[in-house]
Formats: C-alpha cells, structure tokens, sequence
C-alpha cells in the first residue's frame, strides 16, 4: 500500500460520503477539509435540517431561552460538500461500493463514514405514543414541538423514564413551575448511569424542587379522551395520574437498521470497529473502506479491559469524527486509536452534574470530596482495585484531575491526603449499581462484551 | 452566529457570562446556558467570550456555509 499512490489518489479526486448530518459527521467532514481531502464530499441527512446542537433542545429550549430551529452547528471550517439532506439512506452494496437513497439513488464512494446515530425509544404501543400530548425528545423537531406544548402551560407533565434526559425535562418544567410526575422503574433517578448512592442524591434534589418522583415503578398504558389527547397515565401500582403531556424518556435505539443485510457488522448495539473507526464486516474482518462514529458506533477500549463501548456522549462524537476522518487518509503506520477517556455532563434543577470514565461499570464508590448531604461532592467510581469513573456535582473544576487517575489506572481506593481531609473520613462503600438483569433506566454507555452468562446464542459455523 | 459549547470542557469559570452576558448566564453555581444563535450585533463580545475562555470551550462559526437542503441534487 505505502507509495502506490492509492492515497495520494483519494486525497485529490476519491469520493467520501458521510452517512448522518449530525455533529460527527459534520466534524469529521471539517477535519477531512482540514488534513487536505480535496475530492468530492457528499453528507447524506434523514432529517431535512443542517447539522445541529442537540444538548440546548432538552436545556435552553425548554426553558424558553433559545429556539429549536436555531440550534445549528457553528462550522469550524469550510467543507464544501453535496448536502443530500432530508432523504434517509435505506441500504449500503459493499461490494459495489454504493449508498441506496430513500429516493432510490445511488451514492458511489471510495471511503465511507456512517455516523447515523440513535434515535428516541418510542413509547412500545403504538397507538398509544401516538395520542396527541405524548412526545419523546431527540431531534429538533421533537425538542421544538415539546417546548410549544410547555409554553402553552400544562396542567402536568409526566416523564418516563429518570435518566438523564428525562431528568432534565422534569427540571426544565419545575423550573417554569409546571407541575411534574416522574415515573422511574429503577429505584431512584439516574441509577442506572451513576449507582443507588448517587441516585439517592438525584432523588432528593428532584424531591426538594417538587417532582413527584415515583420509583420502582411502570407505566402500564396511557389513556386518551375521545378527541385523542392524552389525559392519563396508569402505573404498576394501581395509581392513576392525570396529565396533559407525556414525555418518553427510554433512552435511544441505534440507527443500523438501514445496514440489515449489508455484511457489515452492524446490529441493535451499534456498528461495530476497531479502535481507529474503522468498521467490522459481520464475518469479524475488520473493512478498510468503511468508518464508524458517534453514537452509533461501538468500539473496544484499552481503559475499560477492550470491552466495545457505546457511547452516547457529544465529546465522543466529536473525537472520534476526527480520529475516522484522519485514519481515512492515512496510511496505516500513520493511524492513529480512539481512546479518549469517556465524558458528559448534565444540568439538572440547578446543579451541574459531571462525568468521567465509565461509572456504570463500578463496584464501588468512595465520596473524595465534599459531601452528599450539601449535593456537592466529587464520587469516585473503583472497579478490582483501580479507580474507574467520576462524577461531580457542583464541583466539575475537579474532573480532569480524577481524568488522569483514570488514564492513570490509578488504585482504588485512591490515597491523596492533602485533598479536603473531612470529619467522616474517606471511606470506600457499595456504589450499589442494579442488578442488570433488572429493568431500569440505563446509562448512557453500552458495554457489549460477551458476557459468559448469556447462553441463548449458539454458534453455528456455515462450514 | 452559530455558537456551541464543549461543556466537558467548561469549567464554569463564567468569564464568558461577564463578557457577553446576552448570551452565556451561569444557571446554578457551576452550570452555563447560552443561547446557541446569538444575534450579530454581538459578535464582538462573542469573539472576546470565546477568547477569555481558559479552556477555550466557545465554538463559534469559523465561515457563512449554511448548508442549504438539496434533496434530489448530485
């Protein structure tokens, strides 16, 4: 491959088409431009819209304090590209090389990039996610027709679901004192993503702002009035709550329908590639013409034992958009490993929550600064001796710290004496995550290693 | 003007706020909101904003490229 002129030949005149118009493929096309791809580009969106921001829709906007439709993405730089926006792709011909269209063209390519994303888990009934007053929160449209529904003041507002999504909804509408039922099948909001210690926190803080939390719990259906608009909800049990707008809050499925029958490696949990993006074929061999990121992509971690990590973090859009752009004019010598260390935020009834690492996968958790009872303290995650995760609440300004105990693979529990010393000592305890087996509100990271306990596969060998 | 924010990155150190306070207002202690299509007559504060910022976590648009929708073009 080295000097055959093959990538010096992309570089000018080959044709890159990025599937998914959202905030990986926008960044991964600017870096394209960046490191010099002067052939031809084309972006290929579902959704009629330029690129946009999606972390303002469930804060800013339901607030009333920015628009839906204008949340578009800044443009770093020039990109210069075909913009087939508002029409889906339905299937990708590997052998061809070809992108099939909604609209039944065909988009030829040298390299590709899927970036596709996920969508919000509808509500499963079908004709009752479809009652006029019921809305999931994922694209803009969806963000601008809730924020409406808000501003026209409803009598209460019932979020299913206390992840983080559903939490900041619930905040959005006390903050503009609108009443709010939070309905949460796990024992406390955020459990899933963060441990029963932290989500007891979570739970008092949506207490105190007046949520009606009820955890442990499941809606069972959603009833309608004769016009067909939701007026109640029924739960597992037995209670009834009246409202005039529904929020489904369960979390999001992985855009690969598209590539079913394709050959490549792609399923419920994402697509899956290797370190530098690029994407598995479903015999396992690793492509080198087709790219994953964002979302939708899954790929194995040095920091979290080379378990295929999902992430649905806007950080890990944007890093690994740039790593799949410049692998893709690279040489291979020249590639180079996604192996950022995973993060997000959330703001939440006036508290700026923060994470590092992978806190879902954790066993224990030890309080290292501040404390619970003020709802400001830093947690940190452990997991066989070693520190995994963080998180904070009110205290992000610590976060890169414990960001490199984590790159670190510093132990757990870990010893820093000089670092606010408290009366209650420091010691480590339960960070009491669910049992997975056990439905609740997950986190926003996948791990899809194989677990030992999964039997239901079998392995049939085509020959 | 199209603005987004790392807010990984941010660590609520709110010199934007000072700066351009019709876009960036603390929300708590610690949490920032903005509005992410500020008006043109800021973009002054806005560039200042953005270069005040320690962590340098203000995005702002670098070019005028809206990409406009062709569905059917090649």
């Amino acid at each position: 491959m080295l000097g055959d002129g093959a990538l010096e030949r992309l570089r000018h005149e080959g044709r890159i088409v990025v599937v998914g118009a959202s905030l990986a493929g926008l960044r991964a096309a600017e870096t394209l431009r960046a490191k010099g791809f002067a052939g031809s580009l084309t972006m290929i969106g579902d959704e009629p819209h330029e690129p946009y921001d999606r972390p303002p829709l469930s804060k800013g906007v339901l607030l009333g304090r920015a628009r839906a439709d204008r949340t578009a993405l800044p443009r770093l730089r020039t990109v210069d590209a075909t913009w087939r926006l508002g029409v889906p792709a339905t299937a990708l011909d590997m052998a061809g090389r070809k992108v099939r269209l909604a609209d039944g063209d065909e988009v030829p390519y040298d390299r590709l990039l899927i970036a596709t994303g996920v969508r919000a888990r509808p509500w499963p009934r079908e004709e009752e996610a479809e009652l006029d007053g019921v809305f999931v929160l994922r694209t803009r449209d969806e963000g601008a027709a809730l924020a409406r529904r808000l501003d026209g003041g409803p009598r209460r507002v019932l979020v299913i679901g206390g992840g983080f999504a559903g939490s900041e909804v619930a905040s959005a509408c006390r903050e503009r004192g609108i009443p709010v039922t939070v309905a949460e099948r796990g024992a406390a909001p955020l459990v899933g993503a963060l441990g029963g210690v932290v989500a007891a926190v979570a739970a008092g803080l949506q207490r105190e702002h007046g949520v009606d939390l009820r955890c442990g719990i499941m809606v069972t259906a959603l009833e309608g009035d004769a016009s067909g608009r939701v007026r109640a909800a029924h739960l597992s049990d037995g209670s009834t709550v009246e409202t005039d707008v529904v929020v489904v809050s369960l979390g999001a499925l992985r855009n690969t329908e598209w590539l079913d029958g394709s050959g490549l490696g792609a399923g419920p949990r994402g697509i899956a590639c290797d370190a530098g993006c690029r994407a598995f074929d479903i015999r396992g061999i690793v492509t080198d013409d087709i790219y994953a990121a964002g979302d939708v992509a899954r790929s194995p971690h040095p920091l979290f034992g080379y378990q295929f990590l999902s992430l649905e973090h806007w950080g890990n859009a944007v890093a690994q958009a740039g790593i799949a752009a410049h692998n893709m004019l690279s040489e291979s010598v020249d590639r180079l490993p996604h192996m950022d260390v995973p993060a997000f935020w959330s703001s939440q009834f006036g508290v700026n929550v923060k994470s590092v690492g992978v806190p879902s996968m954790a066993t224990d958790i030890m309080i290292t600064q501040g404390s619970l009872d003020s709802r400001r303290f830093v947690g940190v995650y452990g997991y066989q001796g070693r520190v995994i995760g963080a998180v904070s609440f009110d205290q992000g300004r610590w976060l890169p710290f414990y960001k490199e105990l984590i790159e670190r693979t510093a132990p757990f529990p870990p010893e820093f004496p000089t670092v606010d010393r408290h009366a209650d000592g420091q010691r480590p305890m339960d960070a009491d995550f669910p049992d997975p087996s056990v439905p609740s509100h997950g986190p926003t990271v996948t791990l899809s290693g194989y677990s030992p306990a999964d039997r239901r596969m079998t392995f049939v060998p085509a020959h | 003007m199209s603005i987004a924010v790392d807010l990984n990155r941010c660590q609520g150190y709110a010199q934007c706020a000072f700066l351009a306070p019709e876009i960036f207002t603390m929300h708590g202690d610690e949490a920032l909101l903005y509005d992410p299509d500020a008006d043109e007559a800021q973009r002054e504060k806005l560039a200042q904003a953005a270069a005040a910022c320690p962590v340098q976590a203000i995005l702002v648009d670098a070019v005028d490229e809206p990409a406009e929708a062709v569905p059917g073009a090649r």
